[in-house]
């Protein structure tokens, strides 16, 4: 009876008024005096967000998941209490505020595990995916490095992960970058070709975050075991989208990320297998948290809200995963039935079909992404898309210099619509088509001339 | 018992005010209890009635919130 006097409350509230931005915004102050139950005041509270944008800006439609994710409800609903009441620091053993903390993250601990069928003493919580490689690949390389001095990775990896092998190059190891296929993937003989006597460590992404491919994890886990080196993932894009599990794919190492999977920001974690036993030298020194290998207070409401994340990801995988294919084929069915000259990068098959990147030809990528500004997308990776130059992704895998400066990476995620991806595929064939219209170097093609045999002079 | 559980859930949609939550909320709940129409194992019924209950509380307290922080509309609504 009570939930109905609230439903009640909750929707005779007037619903969000559209407030002039340059106004002075009235703070949820004047507000107090109606005290209503659960439902209150529903009235503006601080709005960040460009000031100055007029009345009433429409917010775009947010098709970026790889860059971030939205922070699920249910993940949100599990966090407060341990920001508001529950506010002690885990490692304090001696009361109550942290005995209930401390329950809090191993609860989480064990969320997490059970996602990637690990046990929970083999997750360590880390400020997100870029420390977990660092501490990863860094931490590997470190302990065993009066045997093994060469590491093998990949050109597609993650910046974190090609920046902390540079470093370890200027420490005296040698480092081979694998190069990948045109698909995307890479080669398994090469691998096998690339190992060295003294090889300690092999890291590969699972779902690259600019084309989506899915590389052969089981394969090259088997590899690496038949030849003893540790294995070291960054499954940051495939955590609770495809089903991973440590054993069966003979993991040793993992680095997980809040954000990317409807968690918080600033939260990740790392698996570290225990049988065999996999060592690392800590990167953080401190009190001895987690193991000893990554001292600091492990930060309670964003590791329950990892730990949330992962168990709704468990529960909901079949049935996003199901959702994001079909509504993926239907964007790119449609762009490509549309337009011509479309080039999908990365395998077909092989891949997760939420991260979808695509290049247009004979249109420039950034104008491209000026002119769909109804909607958030990138061109490339967060990390990169400060510089000018065209993604290293996307130049590993081949493509000419003009479709890897034209391309657009779409993302889809459990929270997309049909309305969103039809509004999204609309604008862009609209756009596309008005800027093929104005490229000079379009006609041409429409000429039937060969670009490729142009000779451009020189001014 | 299901059906007013289900009426209530639907009651709730309008008032979620993000659209991408709201639109998740609508489909999702929908599909669950479409999935989840043949079971006839009454203990079954009983976890799953619970988790409902647990649900809808969650969906009550988040919409609250969202109506505080609430911001503008998307361009498609």
């Amino acid at each position: 009876m009570l939930l109905w006097r609230r439903l009640a409350a909750l929707r005779a509230a007037p619903g969000p008024r559209r407030l002039s931005v340059a106004a002075p915004r009235p703070g949820p102050g004047p507000g107090a005096g109606k005290a209503e139950a659960a439902g209150g005041r529903a009235g503006r509270g601080p709005v960040p967000g460009p000031s100055g944008d007029g009345d009433g800006a429409l917010r775009p439609l947010y098709m970026d998941v790889q860059a971030t994710t939205p922070l699920d409800p249910r993940v949100l609903d599990s966090m407060l209490p341990y920001l508001t009441a529950y506010y002690g620091n885990p490692h304090s053993r001696t009361h109550a505020y942290g005995w209930e903390s401390e329950a809090a993250v191993e609860k989480a601990r064990r969320q997490v595990a059970d996602l990637i069928g690990a046990d929970s003493r083999e997750i360590i919580f880390t400020s997100g995916a870029t420390e977990s490689n660092n501490m990863a690949i860094k931490g590997v390389a470190r302990f065993y490095k009066s045997r093994n001095k060469h590491i093998i990775t990949t050109q597609t990896e993650h910046k974190c992960v090609l920046d902390s092998c540079r470093s370890l190059e200027a420490e005296g190891f040698r480092v081979t970058y694998l190069p990948v296929q045109k698909n995307g993937l890479i080669d398994l003989k090469e691998l096998e070709a690339a190992f060295q006597p003294d090889t300690g460590l092999v890291s590969v992404m699972t779902v690259n975050n600019e084309i989506g491919v899915k590389q052969p994890i089981h394969d090259i886990g088997e590899i690496c075991r038949a030849r003893k080196v540790f294995f070291h993932t960054d499954a940051a894009q495939a955590i609770g989208k495809i089903p991973m599990d440590v054993n069966d794919m003979k993991i040793d190492l993992m680095s997980i990320s809040g954000h990317k999977i409807y968690g918080p920001k600033g939260v990740g974690a790392v698996y570290v297998r225990r049988r065999p036993r996999v060592r690392l030298e800590p990167l953080q020194s401190g009190g001895g948290q987690e193991r000893g290998l990554r001292s600091g207070t492990v930060p309670t409401p964003l590791a329950v809200g990892l730990g949330a994340a992962c168990e709704v990801a468990q529960q909901e995988m079949e049935y996003d995963h199901k959702r994001i294919s079909q509504l993926a084929e239907r964007l790119v069915t449609k762009i490509m039935s549309e337009v011509p000259d479309v080039v999908m990068n990365g395998d077909r098959e092989h891949r997760y079909p939420g991260c979808i990147n695509l290049s247009f030809a004979y249109v420039e990528g950034e104008s491209l992404l000026m002119a769909l500004k109804d909607v958030a997308l990138s061109s490339g990776s967060a990390c990169t898309s400060a510089s000018l130059e065209p993604s290293y992704v996307l130049r590993a895998i081949g493509t000419d210099e003009d479709l890897a400066h034209s391309s657009i990476r779409f993302g889809i995620g459990r929270f997309t619509t049909e309305e969103e991806v039809d509004y999204t595929v609309q604008k862009c064939i609209q756009h596309v088509k008005r800027l093929r219209e104005m490229s000079p170097l379009w006609e041409m093609v429409q000429d039937g001339i060969d670009l490729k045999s142009i000779k451009w002079t020189q001014h | 018992r299901i059906l007013k559980c289900y009426k209530l859930w639907h009651i709730y949609e309008p008032v979620f005010l993000l659209f991408t939550f709201r639109t998740y909320a609508i489909r999702r709940i929908r599909d669950a209890f479409r999935e989840n129409k043949n079971i006839t194992d009454s203990e079954k019924i009983e976890e799953l009635v619970n988790k409902a209950k647990a649900n809808l509380e969650i969906i009550h307290r988040q919409v609250t919130i969202g109506q505080l922080y609430s911001t503008q509309k998307l361009v498609i609504e």
